[in-house]
Formats: structure tokens, C-alpha cells, sequence
């Protein structure tokens, strides 16, 4: 087990160095100034100039992206161009709002596409599965922040059940149950399209393991529903956790529309506004933060399956 | 990661199976217990919402367009909006703008300065008088010395209070200050490096920070950033960044008149145009800044007040005038300003805009009385066409930097589009660079010559006119082609340059102004400009809102706002 989680560890490692040299290299790929968000507007070439070399960004490319992987290594991402607040310090509060929301998003996706998939697979086929299948298929296929607009038109600006935008009624700050209410819209505009995926991947699912023979043959033995769906639960719990770790990765990396139209104050909304402004230390810190929470899942997933199914940890 | 023998690859291609054992019943049953959990979260989220949209009487909630809350250091970033919103209520400037009517030009008025004069005999050194009595709010007089420590912030770097941030955003807005002192408690000197008659106007934008506060703050600027200290109207009372800033009533405000009614001033950033609307119509904020214009007719029927007023922008299409631009011909610059059917622009934009007929608004002291008249005539710019060599038949290609979107752009596309029909009916036949915002400034700011404007003889970008210097010499001195200035098409006209000579030099109002309106007339009669739309700076706010007057400025006056 130790040696191959260090094996694993060790395969980290690379990708995420890829990975630093890839969002180093797309951020600076991007036309237009990181000064140009900081600088008045008419300021000129030679005052944008001399404000570039205050920040290093006159240097080649090579010696700035040395430069800044040798701080992070040392766990300093630099300085936001923007705000001038240190990047950690950015991204330390919004990742945890991030993770809220996330985590909400998971819990709620993940339970509601398990149980509906394992509806549908045991009445597949049928009108029940049909509807269900159909639901799933909007979930996946409803655009995020299509959903969220039409959520906050519905139950903000005409119901005025919830509140259509923040995190809370000062702010983020210390969770209390006033924030509640901030919770509700954005996590179900996130969780649709992972329940979706979930409910058709546990489906189908479902559906392969009752058709297996082993089902047949403890069914045959007199076996009770309860005692046969344990077996089935263990056989589709790998693949259900694979499916659900990599919907977490994207909950956390890819819910930049869901906050922007929420004006959620996590990494999206902060990869957003890091985008517009050119805030280039912001815009690759976060991006670095968020592959490696990535690679990190996958990696705790991977630790995991062997756990759920010995099968793979013979392999 | 992913192995080759993971069995999610099975996933995807699996088809209904063939074999058929369905549940009955257990699965719906579990169900309920949940249900009522549901409930229960729906009505506590309810309950809770109703206990988050209660606010104290006299707070104004405020969704401006920015994506972070602007700094509350004094020199604050976030361009105009930042100041307006920032800049002008905590903090406070030598030289201030009237900002109490909505029907005139605002002018210049004492702030912190109760005067100022430059010296007759030595026209480089101008003498400031402070208002006597004057604290910042942690309790410090503020006085010359305050005055030159604010001054060495921005301009010394050597100075311990030397700021990068704040230096980034103040130096360039006073770029001919070369000296200052204190000549008693109450009076600063500022010398310049050449005769400028504009420096108030480009003191206006200086505001100043309590040097106490900052060394209350450890000499630290971040940690000044948590317990600010100004002079304005309003105190900041707590600050998230990225999410809020309340400001508190200054009720021991040195300005008895303008102390605020409000009790707090919640900004709030909410950069995504219908989430502003969303939280407008939720009841989350009172005040909206650049509703779409696609929602007001919605945001009113709906019961909300819409405002707008003329206030210092233009929205052109800057010409290129290096050698072989078609631009050089004043008969296709004058056929294009005469294409445009603004009118018509005007009804796609919902009302929301006015038809520009030079750089600054027809109702502007500076607009003078040019013999050009801007409008829409198309036979008139067919006949000047036709003069130059073009027609729809044999038109004139010409290629053009637009933005998608931008700080001032408007509705960049939807009026560009017009643009391109209407020129297309004259026989200018327009293909678009579209660039992002922010690459279309840095080209804005390279210049007509640089090769990244590959080929492109027009720019489309708003512009701020705030003032003479802002509004006129910028664009157009020969003295600030790129990379000293933002002379973007290379322009350059000895009579120009002399106007504008004298307008850095005369200090003497009135015959300043004169010589403004010559220059902006110089502008409309050579057509410099394709001069299309001024923004109106539409706001939509709550009817609670009361004593609000919008004047024709970039910057407001809260002190007499307040709520039903």
C-alpha cells in the first residue's frame, strides 16, 4: 500500500509542474496589458512602462516564470497586480467559499442522482425510467448559468423568496444561519448537471449489475431485496466514487458562471475577475491552487477505489 | 488520475440491459423522511431571507460595476467609479467639483483649499489656503503638513509613505508638480515645472489620507486599508474586500451643510449586469449602476426609478492620421460624421444615450460655436464622398479596432454594427478588429504606428472628459504622441498646438474658456473625430431613494440622499 502511494505521489509530481508551465504559459498566451486594470485609463506608454518594470514584468518570459515557481515552491504565489493583496491570502478565502458551495453542490448531486439512478435501474425501462432518464438529460444539458438566471428571476426579482446575489447578509465572514438563504439558488444551479451525470452513470450501472448472473444466482437462493442490494452497492461503488470525485473536481474548478451571476464570493468569481483585469499572479495562482486540488482528488480517489474493491488492489 | 482499466470507461457505452428484476416499493418510501427535511430547509431559508433583507433606516445599498471594492488607502483604484464611490466620500481633494444641480456644467469650488492663486510674477508657483479647523476622522488636524506628506506620497519615492499603488493612480494625474512646501500651517506652495493654468482641475483628482492614522497603522498601508482615515462626508466602518464596505455618517463633517442624512453607505461589487438587476428586483440593494438597457423598460414597469443626465463622455471612433490614412482627407472624415443616424442609434439604445456633435455635450461651455454642424445628412456625405473619389460602387475599404464590451464602451457591438451600415451606405465599407477591451487599450495607449494595430486606421474607445486636458489636449497635442502621451492617430496642427499652449497658460478664466471653444471648434469644423454618442450614466434605484440629484459629472454627492 506504501509503496504504491508514493509511486503514486511521485506520478503528482510531474503533472503538476506541467501544469505550472501550462497556466503560466496560456495566461501570458492572452492579448492585453495586466497593467491596463490598474493604471488609470489615459495613463500613458511610457507611465505604463515604468510600472511594469516596478513589477518585473519586463523580463523575459523564462526568467518571470522561474522566478515565480521559486516562490511558490516556498509557498508565496506573489502578489495581487490588482488588488496588491498577497494571491494566498486571495485564494485561501475564496477557496473555502468555494469548497461550501462545492460541497453542498456534491452532497445534494450526490445523493439525489444515486438514488434516482438506482430508481431508474431497477425499473429500467419503464415510464419511471423514462422520466427520470429524461430529467437527468436536462440536468446534464441545461447550460449553468442559464439555469441560475432563470432561478434568480423566478425566486428573487419575482417571488423575493431568496436572495439573488453574495454570500451572505455581511458579507462571507463567520458562517451563521443567515447565510443560508445565499446557499440555496447557487447550489442548485451547480448540483443539476452532476446529478445528472450521476444518475445516468448509476443507472446504467444498476442496470449492467442486475443483469449479471451473480444477481441471478442470489436471487435464486431465496436471498431478500435488502441482503441483494448490499451486493449490488458494493459492485457499482468504485466507478460511482470515480464518477463523483472527478463532478467534485469540476463543482470546485468550473463553477466560474455559476458565481459570476451569483456574485459568489469564491475562485470562479475571483478566476473571472483575475481574467478581465489581466491580474496575471492572481489568474496563475488560482489556476495552480485549483489543478492541484484537481490532481489531488484524483489522487485520493485512486487511494480509495482499491478500498472499495479488492479486485483493484490485486491489480 | 484515471487508469487504462478504470471501469468509468464502461460507463458511457453501456446499453439497457436484458434482464429484468425490478424493485417494488422500498425506494419511494425512504423518500419521505427527506421530503419533510426539504421543507423544513425551504421554510428556515425562507425565514432566514426575510431576517437578511431587514436594514437599519437610512442605509443606501449600492451594486456598483466593479469587481472589487475600490481601496480605501485615499488614492483609490477602480478609475472614475472607484473615485466617485471611495475617493470623494471618505477622502476629500484640495479642489472639489459643485455636484449640487443637475442642470448645469459643474465647476471647480474650493475643498480642503479654500483658495488658491498663482503668483503674478512667477506664474510656476501657485499658493493653496486650507480650510481652517478641518479633521481627518481619526481626530488629526489636517494641515499643510498633511497637505505635503499626501503630495510625497505619490511623487517621492524616497519617502517613507512613498506608496506604489496610490503613486500608480495619482502621479500621472499631476504630472507638472515639481515642488511643494509648507509656507505655514495653513498654506502649501506648489511649484511646477511649466506654466500650467489647468493644475486645480488636476488637483482635484489628489485626495488626501490622515498621516496619523498611518502611523497608528504601523506605517503600513495594508493595515491602514482595515481602519481608514480621511476627511469626507463618510467614514469607512468595516471593509471585506471583494464583497463589501459600509461607510458610516461623518456627523462631526466640517461641511455643516453637506453631512450626510444617510446613516450608512453599503457598496457592494457586483460586476455581471443582471445580477445587478436581480439584486435591484430581490430587494438585496436600492441602487443599481448601468442597468442594461435592454431591462429598463422592465426595471419600470416594475416600479424602480430610472436616472440619466449628460455628464463628460464621448463615445467616437478616433482616425488614424499616419501617412496613407484615408483619413486624412477632411472630405471622408466629414462625409462619415454626416452617415450616422443617431437618432436611430439612440431608440436601439432605449433612449440612453445623446447624439454627440463634437468631443464634449452641445450643451458644454467648452462646445463653442463651430460652422460645422454634425448630423445626419446622407446625401450631403454622398456628395463629399463622391468629391474624394468613392462611391457605394467604388467604395472605400477602411478597417476598424472595436471592443466587445468595456469601461464606457456602452453597447459596443450594436452600435458599431449601425456604424458599419450606415458607412456602408456612403461608400465606406468597414471590416472590424474585434479585440478585447483590454487589448484594445494597450493598443489604444502603442499607438496608430505600432504594428500590433495591423492595418487598422480607426480605434474605438470611449473616452473620460473631464476636464480641458482630459476632454481636448490628450488626444490631439502633437507634444503627446506615443509613447509620451496618448495621441493615438499621430495627429498634428501647429494651430491646434497653439491653442492648446494657450490654454496651459492662460489664467485668466475667461479668455481660457475662449480659447477651449476655439479648440473644441478646431475639432468639429476639421472633423477630427467620427463623433457619435454621449453616455448618460443611466442609474435604476428603489423609490425610497429620496433627494438624489444626478449632475452632469462623473462624481456624485451622497450627503443629500436618504431613505423613505
Amino acid at each position: 500500500m506504501w509503496s504504491y502511494l508514493a509511486k503514486r505521489l511521485l506520478h503528482t509530481l510531474p503533472i503538476a509542474l506541467a501544469v505550472t508551465v501550462l497556466c503560466f504559459s496560456l495566461v501570458h498566451l492572452a492579448p492585453g496589458d495586466p497593467l491596463s486594470a490598474v493604471l488609470p485609463s489615459d495613463a500613458s506608454q511610457e507611465v505604463v512602462d515604468s510600472v511594469k518594470a516596478t513589477y518585473g514584468l519586463d523580463q523575459p518570459l523564462p526568467a518571470q516564470y522561474l522566478r515565480w515557481l521559486g516562490r511558490a515552491l516556498e509557498g508565496d504565489l506573489g502578489r495581487s497586480i490588482a488588488s496588491g493583496r498577497p494571491v494566498i491570502e486571495e485564494i485561501g478565502k475564496a477557496i473555502g467559499n468555494s469548497l461550501l458551495l462545492a460541497g453542498l453542490a456534491a452532497v445534494l448531486a450526490f445523493s439525489v442522482g444515486s438514488v434516482l439512478g438506482i430508481v431508474a435501474g431497477y425499473r429500467h425501462g419503464s415510464a419511471t425510467d423514462r422520466l427520470l432518464s429524461s430529467l437527468a438529460i436536462a440536468g446534464v444539458s441545461v447550460p449553468h448559468y442559464w439555469l441560475g438566471i432563470v432561478l434568480v428571476a423566478v425566486f428573487s426579482a419575482r417571488l423575493n423568496w431568496l436572495p439573488a446575489m453574495g454570500a451572505g447578509p455581511d458579507g462571507s465572514g463567520d458562517w451563521t444561519l443567515q447565510h443560508l438563504p445565499y446557499v440555496v439558488l447557487p447550489v442548485l444551479t451547480l448540483a443539476a448537471m452532476p446529478a445528472g451525470i450521476v444518475m445516468r452513470s448509476v443507472r446504467a450501472l444498476v442496470a449492467e449489475t442486475l443483469g449479471k448472473e451473480f444477481i441471478t444466482g442470489l436471487v435464486a437462493k431465496g436471498m431478500g431485496q435488502g441482503a441483494v442490494f448490499r451486493h449490488l452497492a458494493k459492485n457499482i461503488a468504485p466507478t460511482t466514487l470515480a464518477v463523483m470525485g472527478v463532478q467534485l473536481g469540476y463543482l470546485m474548478a468550473g463553477s466560474i458562471l455559476v458565481e459570476t451571476v451569483f456574485s459568489w464570493p469564491g475562485t470562479g468569481l475571483l478566476l473571472n475577475t483575475a481574467i478581465l483585469q489581466r491580474d496575471i499572479p492572481l489568474l496563475q495562482g488560482t489556476i495552480f491552487v485549483l489543478a492541484l486540488f484537481f490532481v489531488g482528488l484524483n489522487l485520493l480517489v485512486d487511494l480509495l477505489q482499491p478500498l472499495l474493491d479488492p479486485r483493484m488492489q490485486r491489480a | 488520475m484515471l487508469n487504462s482499466s478504470h471501469p468509468l470507461r464502461s460507463v458511457a457505452c453501456l446499453a439497457p440491459c436484458g434482464t429484468g428484476y425490478r424493485a417494488s416499493g422500498p425506494i419511494a418510501r425512504p423518500l419521505r423522511p427527506a421530503m419533510k427535511t426539504l421543507q423544513a430547509f425551504v421554510a428556515g431559508a425562507l425565514l432566514c431571507a426575510s431576517l437578511g433583507a431587514a436594514h437599519a433606516a437610512g442605509t443606501l445599498r449600492i451594486a456598483m460595476t466593479a469587481s472589487d471594492i475600490p481601496l480605501p488607502n485615499g488614492q483609490t483604484d477602480q478609475g472614475a467609479e472607484g473615485m466617485r464611490f471611495m475617493g470623494y466620500t471618505v477622502f476629500e481633494a484640495l479642489v472639489a467639483y459643485d455636484l449640487s444641480s443637475a442642470d448645469k456644467s459643474t465647476a471647480l469650488v474650493p475643498g480642503l483649499a479654500s483658495e488658491w492663486s498663482v503668483d503674478p510674477a512667477n506664474k510656476l508657483r501657485w499658493t493653496f489656503k486650507l480650510r481652517p479647523g478641518v479633521k481627518f476622522h481619526d481626530g488629526s488636524a489636517f494641515n499643510a503638513d498633511a497637505v505635503v506628506w499626501n503630495l510625497d506620497k505619490i511623487l517621492n519615492s524616497k519617502a517613507e509613505q512613498f506608496d506604489t499603488k496610490q503613486a500608480a493612480q495619482g502621479r500621472g494625474r499631476i504630472p507638472t508638480v515639481a515642488s511643494y512646501k509648507v509656507l505655514n500651517d495653513l498654506t502649501v506652495e506648489i511649484t511646477t515645472s511649466e506654466v500650467n493654468a489647468l493644475l486645480p482641475f488636476q488637483m482635484a483628482w489628489i485626495v488626501m489620507s490622515s498621516p496619523a492614522q498611518w502611523q497608528a497603522a504601523g506605517k503600513n498601508w495594508d493595515a491602514f486599508l482595515k481602519s481608514p482615515s480621511g476627511t469626507g462626508p463618510f467614514k469607512l466602518e468595516s471593509y471585506v474586500p471583494r464583497e463589501r464596505a459600509v461607510l458610516a455618517r461623518n456627523a462631526a463633517y466640517w461641511d455643516k451643510a453637506r453631512v450626510p442624512k444617510l446613516d450608512k453607505l453599503v457598496l457592494l461589487p457586483v460586476p455581471d449586469a443582471s445580477a445587478r438587476v436581480a439584486a435591484l428586483r430581490s430587494g438585496q440593494v436600492d441602487w443599481i449602476e448601468a442597468p442594461p438597457p435592454d431591462a429598463i423598460d422592465s426595471i419600470k414597469t416594475a416600479g424602480f426609478a430610472i436616472t440619466s443626465n449628460v455628464y463628460p463622455h464621448v463615445w467616437p471612433w478616433h482616425f488614424s492620421r499616419v501617412e496613407g490614412s484615408p483619413w486624412n482627407d477632411i472630405r471622408v472624415r466629414k462625409a462619415a460624421n454626416l452617415a450616422i443616424d443617431r437618432e436611430g442609434m439612440k431608440q436601439l439604445l432605449g433612449g440612453m444615450m445623446v447624439s454627440a456633435k463634437g468631443m464634449v455635450p452641445p450643451n458644454s461651455p467648452w462646445f463653442g460655436k463651430p460652422a460645422f454642424e454634425v448630423k445626419y445628412d446622407v446625401a450631403a456625405a454622398k456628395a463629399l464622398m463622391a468629391q474624394a473619389g468613392y462611391s457605394k460602387d467604388k467604395p472605400l475599404k477602411v478597417k476598424s479596432i472595436i471592443s466587445p464590451s468595456g469601461s464606457g464602451q456602452m453597447q459596443p457591438q450594436l452600435m458599431n454594427e449601425l456604424i458599419q451600415q450606415n458607412l456602408a451606405e456612403i461608400g465606406i465599407q468597414v471590416e472590424f478588429d474585434v479585440r478585447d477591451w483590454n487589448a484594445l487599450l494597450a493598443n489604444w495607449r502603442a499607438g496608430a504606428k505600432d504594428p500590433g494595430t495591423k492595418g487598422a486606421t480607426t480605434t474605438n474607445s470611449s473616452y473620460f472628459s473631464q476636464d480641458p486636458f482630459t476632454a481636448l489636449i490628450r488626444h490631439v497635442d502633437s507634444g503627446l504622441m506615443p509613447p509620451k502621451g496618448t495621441n493615438w492617430g499621430y495627429y498634428s496642427d501647429p494651430e491646434m498646438d497653439k491653442f492648446f499652449d494657450g490654454v496651459r497658460t492662460e489664467f485668466d478664466t475667461r479668455a481660457q474658456l475662449a480659447l477651449i471653444q476655439k479648440a473644441h471648434e478646431k475639432y468639429v469644423n476639421d472633423a477630427l473625430f467620427l463623433f457619435v454618442a454621449h453616455d448618460v450614466a443611466p442609474r435604476a434605484m428603489t423609490r425610497k431613494v429620496k433627494g438624489f440629484v444626478q449632475p452632469q459629472n462623473w462624481f456624485l454627492d451622497f450627503s443629500s440622499i436618504s431613505m423613505d
